[in-house]
């Protein structure tokens, strides 16, 4: 009983369900000639899948009919026309009697934009994007594609891809660190306008973010790139390896610090590795063993200033609760986090808690009285590196006292 | 002998590289004399340089160098690629056996002054290890098992030993980068003759080339030069491995690195592309020279720098991509002048390009696909 009131497509306007027999009563009510009965409305809605087709004959059928071709795909070109258009199409009521009925054929998405509109709309986009100076702005901005398409870009001998960093690494970590971390810098003057120099910084965090968050900062607040030194796993891991390049980072052995710093570039350094990153959560803000005191020897062979960084911020964006060590051994990484959202939330959990982050960058201690030899001093290498740890360790203790929560 | 000018022998001249360079030195003022020796008749037209079959794995060597009293050996029939040699067994003992037979002969040579090995940048090998740029006293991360590298780090430490023994002889070590040109047949120039590049997914080497003329300038330099040591030799800058491939406008299909070396050793069997096992490495992880002892004791300046030594590798091949490069080409075009917008690079033409950049612009809309 209730088929009967189901009016399919393809009854060429007319009532009934093509099958040749006397239509319902029901479809004889929603015939353009017939007068409307309400009688006929009340089933429609009560059937889900009936119900979209229902109002639509309801719904005064001439404007559907009619008005369809002349602007119907101007409003919505990918749309169901006869649905959502009718209401908005009833203003050129005048013309419905010139134009013929609509057919598919009529109905090409695209055939009925004028180019001139096309244009409009584009040029439109473009001042929205771009802003007044639309034109210099598209065109510097196909350059710039055009110079990546082409390959006409210059990289330096550690593979440094200073445009591709500018507008596109820092554009994109540059929100995050201002609005999600809501990073605060003080003492940014420490570091020198230019030269090299060593910035050498506590590491926590589960994943390297506060490598990239420092990268950022120092960027903006400087103008200078910081160029940090990685371990080897991360030009073993595919993609991370060539994005670790095209950013400014090498390698952190002796043979590249120090060619950087002869170069004169701004190195970072965290020379707790993968036991800063990697230490659970209850043990946040006790730096760990300072490697064997590499770094050091680099800066007092090349004679540049070490700038400590204390980051507070980093150690709790990934609360590390939990490890699993032999899951770690197979795939060859240094471990394998639990966080209390990591594997529990899946991909969710890969979210930063958005802690609120401070950087100080410390007085640099100057390594240029010492002479050249002092690099293969271990003693004055171990005493150095023992004095940026507490330089590093003790701002952090003052920074924590200093902060008023954790997300605050 | 006559003139008191030098008697340079030199190996491998059936080789387009090794013929080119005796031909370049028979003109020098300096040498009086040139003999070329190969197991094979060159095919080119050789000078004024005289052959001698010979191979340089039997004694017979020694004959030549006693006989004609040569002063100088120019080493330079060590083989890249089994290919050319018919098979791995032939190449390491060409390699190997070859230059110990030479070595063994020049240190019976009294007037034996000045011996010339060329090298290759391969002996570093190429590793995630690897710091950004090799000086001539690094050794290798990761000591080469097998192929070409090992033969070299082999003929290097032969070399080395003979240094040793002979101290009166100047013994220079030529670490030369990739050579590449449009004539020249090596392994990394057949890898980027192929149309389609396949990379490995998710790495981007750093490349260094040295164009060939540099590398027939660099022997004759220090044929003449009175140096003795290692040097690396290599064109200035470093290329990666993706921008080349834009700037040769091929496409490129990013593959897991065991898919990599599987295709290539499908494609050495299939001899399309004389793909070496070592390749696969380098195509991973790249590796750069430091050029400073070049520049500052040996006391030569490459003309090409990597990035034209390839331009002018690449103009020789026809374009197989680079689609989107035309599109935004032809959309630029209707911009208006892009020139005086970029600032930093103003000197560019709107529109179209001039300078560098025109080798390029020959590659792009040129369209002559091979047959």
């Amino acid at each position: 009983m209730g088929d009967a009131e189901i009016i399919p497509i393809g009854t060429r306007g007319r009532p009934g369900r093509g099958t040749g027999k006397q239509p319902s009563s029901a479809a004889r009510g929603l015939a353009p000639g017939g007068k409307p009965k309400p009688a006929a409305r009340k089933p429609g809605p009560s059937r889900a899948g009936v119900a979209p087709k229902t109002p639509t004959r309801d719904h005064s059928p001439d404007p559907v009919i009619e008005t369809d071709p002349p602007a119907e795909p101007a409003v919505d070109p990918t749309g169901s026309p006869a649905i959502e258009g009718a209401p908005v199409l009833d203003a050129p009521a005048a013309s419905r009697a010139t134009l013929s009925p609509a057919t598919t054929k009529n109905r090409n998405p695209l055939g009925g934009i004028p180019s001139k509109d096309w244009l409009a709309a584009f040029q439109h986009a473009a001042r929205e994007v771009f802003g007044e100076q639309w034109e210099p702005q598209l065109a510097r901005f196909l350059a710039f594609l055009r110079r990546r398409v082409t390959g006409d870009y210059v990289v330096d001998e550690y593979g440094f891809d200073q445009e591709v960093t500018q507008r596109f690494f820092m554009a994109a970590l540059r929100p995050i660190a201002e609005k999600w971390f809501r990073i605060e810098v003080r003492g940014i003057d420490n570091i020198p306008s230019d030269g090299g120099a060593l910035v050498v910084s506590n590491h926590s965090g589960t994943v390297p973010v506060d490598g990239l968050m420092t990268m950022v900062s120092i960027h903006d607040h400087t103008g200078r790139f910081l160029r940090p030194l990685g371990a080897d796993l991360v030009f073993q891991m595919p993609i991370v390896s060539s994005l670790a390049r095209k950013g400014g980072a090498t390698l952190a052995c002796s043979e590249d610090a120090e060619r950087m710093l002869r170069g004169g570039e701004l190195v970072g350094v965290w020379p707790e590795g993968f036991k800063g990153i990697g230490k659970p959560y209850a043990d946040r803000y006790k730096l760990q063993r300072f490697g064997r005191g590499g770094f050091v020897s680099a800066a007092l062979r090349t004679g540049v200033p070490i700038v400590p960084l204390a980051v507070v911020g980093a150690e709790e964006i990934y609360p590390l609760v939990g490890n699993i060590p032999g899951l770690a051994r197979i795939l060859g990484v240094p471990y394998i986090p639990i966080t209390p959202f990591f594997p529990l939330l899946g991909p969710l959990g890969l979210v930063p808690l958005p802690s609120k982050w401070l950087l100080e960058f410390g007085e640099p201690i100057r390594t240029d009285d010492y002479d050249g030899a002092a690099g293969d001093d271990p003693m004055l290498v171990f005493n150095v590196t023992d004095q940026v740890r507490e330089t590093i360790q003790q701002t952090l203790y003052s920074l924590l006292m200093q902060r008023e929560s954790v997300f605050r | 002998m006559a003139g008191g000018g030098k008697v340079v022998l030199v190996t491998g001249v059936s080789r387009d590289l090794g013929r080119k360079f005796a031909r370049a030195v028979a003109l020098e003022p300096g040498v009086s004399r040139v003999i070329g020796v190969d197991v094979v008749p060159p095919r080119g037209d050789m000078g004024d340089v005289s052959f001698v079959r010979a191979d340089i794995r039997n004694p017979v060597i020694a004959k030549v160098i006693a006989k004609e009293d040569v002063d100088t050996v120019v080493h330079m029939s060590v083989i890249a690629t089994p290919g050319s040699a018919g098979g791995r067994n032939t190449m390491k003992e060409l390699n190997v056996i070859g230059t110990m037979q030479l070595l063994a002969a020049c240190q019976k040579a009294p007037g034996l002054q000045h011996l010339i090995v060329k090298s290759t940048t391969t002996v570093y090998g190429a590793s995630n290890r690897d710091p950004a740029m090799f000086t001539e006293d690094m050794e290798p991360r990761r000591a080469p098992r097998a192929g070409y590298a090992k033969d070299v780090a082999e003929i290097e430490g032969y070399v080395r030993g003979f240094a040793r023994r002979r101290p009166d002889v100047r013994v220079t070590l030529l670490r030369a980068a990739n050579v590449i040109g449009p004539q020249v047949l090596s392994p990394i120039t057949s890898y980027f003759r192929l149309p389609i590049l396949p990379t490995v997914l998710g790495y981007d080497a750093r490349l260094q080339f040295l164009h060939q003329h540099d590398l027939l300038g660099v022997l004759r330099h220090s044929v003449n030069a009175d140096v003795h040591g290692t040097f690396n030799i290599a064109g200035d800058g470093i290329m990666m491995l993706s921008q080349a491939a834009r700037r040769l406008q091929r496409p490129t299909v990013p593959m897991p690195g065991f898919a990599v070396g599987n295709l290539g050793s499908f494609l050495r069997s299939a001899r399309v592309a004389d793909f070496s096992p070592e390749q696969l490495s380098f195509l991973t992880y790249g590796r750069g020279v430091d050029t400073t002892r070049m520049r500052e004791v040996l006391g030569f300046s490459p003309r090409f720098t990597t990035a034209e030594a390839f331009a002018d590798f690449g103009k020789s091949l026809p374009t197989t991509g680079g689609r989107s490069a035309r599109v935004l080409a032809g959309i630029s075009q209707q911009l208006p002048d892009p020139g005086t917008v970029r600032g930093s690079s103003a000197d560019r033409q709107p529109g179209r390009q001039s300078g560098q950049q025109s080798g390029l612009a020959e590659i792009g809309p040129g369209g002559l696909r091979r047959g």
